[in-house]
C-alpha cells in the first residue's frame, strides 16, 4: 500500500470551482475519513483521484509520482455509493471482479487461475465463493456492496477510496460492511480514503479526518482530536447537528 | 434472457405481432415463387374489372390479378423495408454512440449535429436525399435510411449516456477496461431491449414511408411494383372500384402493425418487473394476535388518534400480501410519537394508511380508525366527506422535498391552495395567509419566496415551506415520513427544531418517521419499534438505549455507530434478512435472525402485550437478561 | 415513436436556486435564438448543396436528354452553376435575403411567386388538423387515464390501447384514401378532392388529424398516468383538494409539459404529411409542387419549398420551446 497525496488540487466545472486548492495526505496503511455536506466537494475529489473529474491547478501523487489514470493498471480503486447500479446487472458478479483482476505484465491469467483468485476475493470480502456465478440482482444491497469492495480489490490497487458506502445501506447491514472495511484495513493494510456524511461512521473506521466545506478542508487532524477538540466553527456545526448528540436543537441558523 | 424473450410469445399483443409478422415473412418468402406468374399475367379481356369470382379484387388497367399483386408486392416491400431499417440503423448507432467514443469537443459535435437534424420532420428529410438520389427503389432506399438515421441516433446518444452515467460504468473505467469494450460489454447490452423495440418501431414506420413515396410516384418505379405503387395505380380508379387502392393498403397496415405490436409487446415484456412471487411464499390468514391497547390514564378525549388493528394489503400473485398487520397504537394530544424500522417495515406504509393515502390496488383495513374523535372509517352522515378536517387539522411531510412540490406551480400558490378550498379564504386573503406561515416557518423575505418556483428553493427551504404548507390550517397531528433523509446534517436538524417549535406553538401531536434511532430519540417521546409489518416495541424514548426488551430493538441500536461507540470493538450487526411481506414465516417474523429464537418463536407469533410503565412488546423472550444478547451479537 | 421506454430513473439533479429571475430569461432566449440561427444555417445550407449533391449535371436532368447543348448551356449560365462553390453559396445567401427564390426551370416563373401563392392552402390544412388533434387528443388522454388509473377499467384500456394503435399505425394518406371511398365516393356528403368551400376541408383535415391524435392521446394517457403517481400529486391529496383541481391544476399541466415535446414534433410530421395527403386529395398547396418538381427535376422549386416547409418546422419548434419555458420554468435553466 502507499500514500496518496493531495498536493493544491483545483477542480473547476464551467464557471464554478468544485475544489479549491485542496492538499490532502492518506499516508500508507492508514483510513483517512473525510466529511462534509452535499456540494462541498467530496465526491469530486474521488473521482479526481481516479481521473473521472478534470483536473485544472495542482497534482495528485502517488508515493511521491503523479498518478496513473490511463492504461490497463490503475494504482487507486473505487467502491462507489449505490450498491445498485455500481454492478452490472447483465454479468455475473465472477465476471465483474474478473474483469478488474490484476493482469501481470507476463501475461494472461489462466482461466484456473482466474477462478482460484475470484474465489479468493470473494471469501475475502466473507461471501460464498460459489456466489461467483450468481448475477446482482440475486444479491442484497449489503452483498453486493461486498462485492464492489472485493471489485477494488481485484485490481491489486496501491488505495482504495470509498465514497459513501454505507449511505444507502440498512443500519443492519451498515455495521457488517464498516467491520469488513476495518478488517481490510488492519490485516491486509489497506490504505483508504473514507468518505462519509455520518460523522459517527468515520469516527468508527477512521484514522484521520478532515472536513471539507465549499471546496477547501477547514480541519484535518487525528480523528480523536478534530471530533474531540474541533477548532473550525463549520466542524463544531457539523458535531452540534448529530442527531443523538449533546446540544441538539439548541442553536438556530438559517437553511 | 432467453425465458423472457419467450414470454413475448405468451402475451396477446406479442402473439398478433409476432404472427403477422411470420405471416408477411412467409408471404414475401413464397408468394412471388408461387403466384408469381399469375400476378403478371395480362388479361385484356378484364380490364380495370371489379371484384368477382375470378378476380377477388379485380384487375388493373392490364387486366393483371390485383389479388395476386398485392401478395407478390410483399417482398420487394419487405425487402425495401429491412435494408433501409439496416442502413439506418448502423448509422444510428455510429452516430449514437460517436459521443461516448469520441468524447470531448468532437463528441459533442456529433450530438449538436443529431440534434439539429431530428428537429425536421422524417418526411421532409426523405424528399430532400429524394430528390439527391433520384427517384426510384434504390434512391428511396439511402433516402429513407439516411432519414431514420438522426432519430435513432439521437434515441442511442440518451440511452447510452444513461447507461454510461452509471457507476459500473465508472467502475470499469477505473479498472483500466477500454472504451471500446465498456461499449461493448457494459454499454450496449444493457440498453439493447430498448433499441430492439425502437429499431422494431422505426421499421413499421419505415414501411409506411415506403408506401408513402412509392404513392407519390417517388418510389419504387414500374415495371416493379410494392404496395405503394399498387395504392397509387388504384387511385385514379376509385370512383369505379376502391378495393384496387384499399387492398394494398390494408397490407401496408397489417404489416406496419405487426411491426408496431411485435416491438409493443418486447416493450411491455421488459418493462415488468419480475421481482414478486416464486410460489413458496406464504401468507399468514387473516386472524392477527390479538392487540391490547391501554389507555387507562386516557380518555378517549385526549388522544389525537386511535388506530387499532390497521393492515395494508395488496392483490399478489399468489395471493394477497400484507406489508402491514394489525397495527395498534394511539397517539395522545401533543405528543411526539417516533416509528423506525428497516426498508420494508411497513413504517411509511402505516403512516400514509393514517393519512389516507394508500390507493389501490392496496386496502386498508381497520378495527378502529379514529382522528380528533372522528371516525374515519364511516362517511359521514350528510354526505360530506372527511376532507375539511383532515385538509386543515392533519399536515403531512413526505421524506423528498425535491419531488413533493408541483414543479410548474409558484410556493406560495401551492399552499395557498389549502386556505382557498377548506377555510373559504378569498384569492387574496389566501395568499396573504400563505406568506405568514412561510414566515412562521422561518423563510427569509416570504414575500420574494412566495412567488418562486420549487425549484428556486434549497431542500431545506423546501421541508420548511411543506411544513408551513401543513401550518395553513392548525394542525392536531403532522406526520412526517423520514422528513430529514433526504437534507444534509446540519439542514436536518434545523428542519428538527422547527418541528418541535411548530409542535409547541401549535400544540401539534406528532407521528415521525424514521429509519434513524437517533433522529427519534430525539425528537420523540415514545417509540414504536416495527419489524415485517407489526409492532414489535412500544417504549419511551428515554429507555430506548438502555431497557428495550425486544431483540430486535436492541440490535437496532446497538448496529448504528454513535458519536460514543467503542471504535475498539466490532459493531453489532444482524444476520439474515429482513422479511420479504410476501414471506412472512408462521411465528416470530425476527425468529430466523434472532440469538433468543426457541422453537416456540418458529412457532407462535408473539402477541403485543403491555409491561410495566405503559410499555408494550411482542417476544416470548422480552423478560430474559440483556446479557445474553449481547454476547451472541458479538459474536456474529 | 408512441412507445415510451421505461428506462432507469435520470440521477436526481439539485438545481442551484437562481436569484434574478430577469436572468434566466435573458439567457434562455440567447440559448434558444442561437439554435435556431444554427439550425436555419443548417437548413439553408443543406437546400443549396441539395442541387450540388445530386449525381451528374442537375440542368441536363431537369431538361432531358434530348435539349440542345446550347440551351443547357445558357441555363447552367442563368442559374450561375459554373460560379466556383464559394461565389453560388454567397450569392444564394443574398438572394434569399432580399426573398429571391429563383425562378423554375420549367415554367420561369419565379419560385417566391408559386409559394405565396399555394401556402396559404397547405398552411391552413396543417393549422386545422393540429388543432383538431389537440383538442380530441388531451381531454381523451387526460379521460382515459384517470379511469383506467391503477389497474381500473381493464376493458376500457384495452379498447382505447387498441384502437389507438391501430389508428395510429395507418398512414395518413391511407387514412384519406379510406375516407374519399366511404364519405365522397360511397355517401357523397364531401367532395372527392380539391379546395373549394368549408366542407371541402373536412376530410383532408381529418385524414392529418386522426393518427397524430391517436398517438398523441396515447402519449396524453401514459405521461397524465406517471404524473398521477408523483410525490407532488401525492402532496396534493394529502391536502385534501377535489379531485377536479387535482387532476386539471396539479397533473395536467405537468402531463402537458412532458407531452409538448413530442406534440411538437408530431406537428412537425403534420406539416411533412400535408405532402401526402394534399396528393390524395389535389389539394392545391405546397406538397402537391414538391412532389410535381421532384419528379420534373426542377430543383429551384424544389429548393424553394423544402426551405419554406423547414422554415415552417424551425418556427413550430420554437414555439414548443417558448411554451414548454412559459408551462414549465425548469426548462429555462436547461442545457442547450
Amino acid at each position: 500500500m502507499s500514500t496518496l497525496e493531495f498536493d493544491h488540487v483545483t477542480v473547476r466545472y464551467g464557471a464554478s470551482t468544485v475544489l479549491d486548492e485542496v492538499s490532502l495526505i492518506v499516508p500508507d496503511g492508514e483510513i483517512v475519513g473525510l466529511v462534509g455536506e452535499s456540494g462541498s466537494g467530496k465526491s469530486t475529489l474521488a473521482k479526481a483521484a481516479v481521473g473521472l473529474a478534470p483536473v485544472h491547478g495542482g497534482q495528485i501523487l502517488l508515493d511521491g509520482e503523479p498518478i496513473r489514470l490511463r492504461g490497463r493498471h490503475r494504482p487507486v480503486q473505487m467502491v462507489f455509493q449505490d450498491p445498485f447500479s455500481s454492478l452490472d446487472p447483465r454479468m455475473t458478479i465472477g465476471e465483474s471482479i474478473a474483469e478488474a483482476l490484476y493482469r501481470p505484465e507476463s501475461g494472461r491469467l489462466s482461466r484456473a487461475g482466474r477462478r482460484v483468485e475470484i474465489a479468493r476475493l470473494l471469501e475475502l470480502v466473507h461471501l460464498d465463493a460459489g456466489r461467483a456465478g450468481h448475477r446482482p440482482g440475486e444479491l442484497s444491497g449489503g452483498q453486493r456492496q461486498r462485492v464492489a469492495l472485493a471489485r477494488a480489490l481485484a485490481g491489486r490497487p496501491r488505495l482504495v477510496i470509498a465514497d459513501e458506502i454505507t449511505s444507502a445501506l440498512d443500519v443492519s447491514v451498515q455495521g457488517a460492511v464498516l467491520n469488513l472495511v476495518r478488517e481490510m484495513q488492519r490485516e491486509l493494510g489497506l490504505s483508504m480514503l473514507f468518505i462519509s456524511h455520518n460523522l459517527a461512521v468515520v469516527r468508527y473506521v477512521a484514522s484521520q479526518v478532515a472536513v471539507l466545506e465549499g471546496g477547501r478542508i477547514v480541519e484535518h487532524g487525528p480523528t480523536a482530536e478534530v471530533l474531540g477538540r474541533p477548532q473550525h466553527d463549520y466542524t463544531r456545526q457539523l458535531l452540534a447537528a448529530i442527531p443523538g448528540g449533546h446540544d441538539t436543537l439548541t442553536k438556530e441558523t438559517n437553511a | 434472457m432467453s425465458q423472457r424473450w419467450f414470454r413475448i410469445v405468451k402475451t396477446p399483443v406479442g402473439i398478433v405481432g409476432l404472427g403477422l409478422l411470420a405471416l408477411i415473412v412467409l408471404l414475401a418468402v413464397f408468394a412471388p415463387i408461387l403466384w408469381g406468374d399469375k400476378a403478371s399475367t395480362v388479361d385484356t379481356e378484364n380490364i380495370l374489372a371489379g371484384p368477382s369470382a375470378q378476380h377477388w379484387f379485380g384487375t388493373d388497367n392490364l387486366g393483371r390479378d390485383l389479388f395476386f399483386r398485392v401478395l407478390v408486392a410483399t417482398r420487394l416491400s419487405l425487402t425495401l423495408t429491412l435494408v433501409a431499417t439496416a442502413l439506418g440503423t448502423v448509422i444510428g448507432l455510429v452516430l449514437g454512440t460517436a459521443p461516448q467514443l469520441l468524447g470531448g469537443r468532437l463528441g459533442r459535435l456529433v450530438t449538436a449535429l443529431v440534434n439539429v437534424f431530428v428537429a425536421f420532420p422524417g418526411l421532409l428529410l426523405v424528399l430532400v436525399f429524394a430528390v439527391i438520389f433520384g427517384v426510384g427503389a434504390r434512391g428511396a432506399v439511402l433516402a429513407i435510411g439516411l432519414a431514420v438515421a438522426p432519430g435513432l441516433a439521437r434515441l442511442c446518444q440518451t440511452l447510452v449516456a444513461g447507461v454510461a452515467g452509471l457507476e459500473y460504468v465508472a467502475a470499469a473505467r477505473i479498472a483500466g477496461v477500454n472504451r471500446f469494450r465498456i461499449m461493448a460489454r457494459h454499454v450496449l447490452p444493457n440498453v439493447a431491449e430498448p433499441l430492439i423495440v425502437n429499431v422494431t418501431i422505426t421499421a413499421g414506420a419505415i414501411l409506411l414511408s415506403f408506401a408513402g413515396l412509392s404513392f407519390l410516384g417517388l418510389g419504387v418505379q414500374a415495371p416493379e411494383y410494392d404496395w405503394g405503387r399498387l395504392m397509387q395505380d388504384g387511385l385514379s380508379g376509385i370512383f369505379v372500384h376502391p378495393l384496387a387502392a384499399l387492398a394494398p393498403g390494408i397490407m401496408v397496415v397489417l404489416a406496419g402493425l405487426a411491426f408496431n405490436l411485435t416491438g409493443e409487446a418486447i416493450a411491455g415484456v421488459f418493462g415488468i418487473s419480475t421481482t414478486t412471487g416464486t410460489g413458496t411464499m406464504q401468507v399468514p390468514s387473516g386472524e392477527t394476535p390479538v392487540t391490547e391497547l391501554r389507555h387507562d390514564h386516557e380518555a378517549d378525549g385526549d388522544l389525537v388518534l386511535d388506530v387499532r388493528d390497521l393492515s395494508v394489503t395488496f392483490p399478489g400473485v399468489n395471493g394477497p400480501v400484507r406489508p402491514v398487520r394489525g397495527v395498534s397504537f394511539a397517539i395522545a394530544v401533543g405528543e411526539a410519537v417516533g416509528v423506525v424500522g428497516e426498508s420494508g417495515s411497513g413504517k411509511s406504509l402505516t403512516a400514509l394508511a393514517i393519512a389516507g393515502l394508500v390507493e389501490e390496488p392496496a386496502s386498508v383495513d381497520a378495527r378502529h380508525l379514529t382522528f380528533c374523535g372522528t371516525d374515519l372509517l364511516e362517511e359521514p352522515a350528510n354526505g360530506q366527506t372527511h376532507d375539511k378536517l383532515l385538509g386543515t387539522s392533519l399536515a403531512v411531510v413526505f421524506q423528498d422535498p425535491m419531488t413533493s412540490f408541483n414543479p410548474t406551480m409558484r410556493i406560495g400558490a401551492q399552499l395557498a391552495e389549502v386556505g382557498r378550498h377548506h377555510q373559504g379564504l378569498d384569492r387574496k386573503e389566501a395568499s396573504e395567509r400563505a406568506v405568514d406561515r412561510l414566515r412562521a416557518v422561518r423563510v427569509r423575505d416570504p414575500e420574494r419566496r412566495a412567488r418562486q418556483y420549487p425549484f428556486e428553493f434549497s431542500g431545506g427551504m423546501r421541508q420548511r415551506a411543506m411544513i408551513g404548507m401543513g401550518l395553513m390550517g392548525s394542525p392536531r397531528l403532522i406526520i412526517a415520513d423520514e422528513p430529514t433523509t433526504a437534507l444534509d446534517v446540519t439542514v436536518q436538524s434545523q428542519v428538527l427544531a422547527l418541528l418541535q417549535d411548530v409542535r409547541r406553538e401549535e400544540g401539534a401531536a406528532l407521528l415521525l418517521i424514521s429509519h434513524d434511532v437517533s433522529v427519534v430519540a430525539d425528537v420523540c417521546d415514545r417509540v414504536l419499534v416495527m419489524y415485517a409489518g407489526r409492532i414489535v416495541e412500544d417504549l419511551p424514548t428515554a429507555d430506548l438505549r438502555t431497557r428495550a426488551r425486544h431483540p430486535y430493538t436492541r440490535a437496532l441500536v446497538a448496529a448504528v455507530p454513535a458519536m460514543t461507540t467503542d471504535v475498539d470493538a466490532p459493531l453489532a450487526t444482524i444476520p439474515g434478512h429482513p422479511v420479504e411481506p410476501a414471506q412472512v414465516p408462521v411465528g416470530c417474523a425476527y425468529a430466523a435472525r434472532c440469538p433468543l429464537a426457541t422453537q416456540r418463536c418458529l412457532e407462535q407469533d408473539p402477541t403485543l402485550t403491555a409491561g410495566p410503565g405503559g410499555s408494550r412488546v411482542a417476544c416470548w423472550h422480552a423478560t430474559e437478561p440483556a446479557e445474553v444478547l449481547t454476547a451472541q451479537e458479538a459474536i456474529a | 415513436m408512441a412507445t415510451l421506454i421505461p428506462a432507469a430513473a435520470p440521477p436526481r439533479s439539485v438545481p442551484k436556486p437562481q436569484g434574478r429571475l430577469g436572468g434566466r430569461w435573458t439567457r434562455f432566449a440567447l440559448r434558444r435564438t442561437g439554435r435556431l440561427l444554427v439550425s436555419l444555417w443548417v437548413l439553408v445550407t443543406v437546400s443549396f448543396l441539395m442541387i450540388h449533391l445530386v449525381p451528374g449535371d442537375p440542368v441536363r436532368a431537369a431538361l432531358g436528354m434530348t435539349a440542345p447543348t446550347e440551351l443547357v448551356e445558357a441555363k447552367r449560365q442563368a442559374l450561375g452553376l459554373d460560379d466556383p462553390l464559394l461565389t453560388q453559396y454567397v450569392h444564394y445567401l443574398g438572394n434569399l435575403l432580399h426573398g429571391d427564390l429563383g425562378e423554375s426551370i420549367t415554367t420561369q416563373l419565379p419560385v417566391s411567386e408559386t409559394i405565396s401563392q399555394r401556402l396559404p392552402a397547405t398552411a391552413s390544412l396543417a393549422v386545422l388538423a393540429f388543432l383538431v388533434a389537440i383538442a380530441v387528443a388531451i381531454p381523451l388522454g387526460v379521460a382515459v387515464a384517470v379511469a383506467t388509473r391503477r389497474g381500473r377499467r381493464r376493458r376500457t384500456e384495452l379498447a382505447f390501447a387498441g384502437s389507438s394503435v391501430v389508428l395510429g399505425a395507418i398512414p395518413d394518406f391511407l387514412v384519406g384514401v379510406a375516407l374519399v371511398a366511404v364519405f365522397a365516393v360511397g355517401l357523397g356528403w364531401f367532395p372527392v378532392a380539391g379546395r373549394t368551400d368549408a366542407s371541402s376541408y373536412v376530410l383532408p383535415v381529418l385524414a392529418l388529424a386522426i393518427g397524430p391524435a391517436a398517438v398523441l392521446a396515447r402519449i396524453v394517457r401514459v405521461e397524465m398516468l406517471s404524473v398521477l403517481e408523483t410525490d407532488y400529486v401525492r402532496t396534493a391529496r394529502a391536502k385534501r383538494l377535489p379531485a377536479r383541481r387535482i387532476h386539471l391544476r396539479h397533473a395536467l399541466p405537468n402531463a402537458v409539459t412532458a407531452t409538448l415535446t413530442l406534440g411538437g414534433m408530431l406537428l412537425a410530421s403534420m406539416i411533412a404529411g400535408t405532402v401526402l395527403v394534399e396528393n390524395v386529395f389535389a389539394w392545391p398547396g405546397l406538397g402537391s409542387t414538391i412532389v410535381q418538381s421532384i419528379v420534373t427535376k426542377d430543383y429551384p422549386v424544389v429548393q424553394g419549398t423544402v426551405l419554406v416547409y423547414g422554415l415552417g418546422v424551425l418556427v413550430i419548434n420554437t414555439l414548443v420551446d417558448v411554451a414548454l419555458a412559459v408551462l414549465d420554468p425548469r426548462s429555462t435553466i436547461g442545457e442547450l
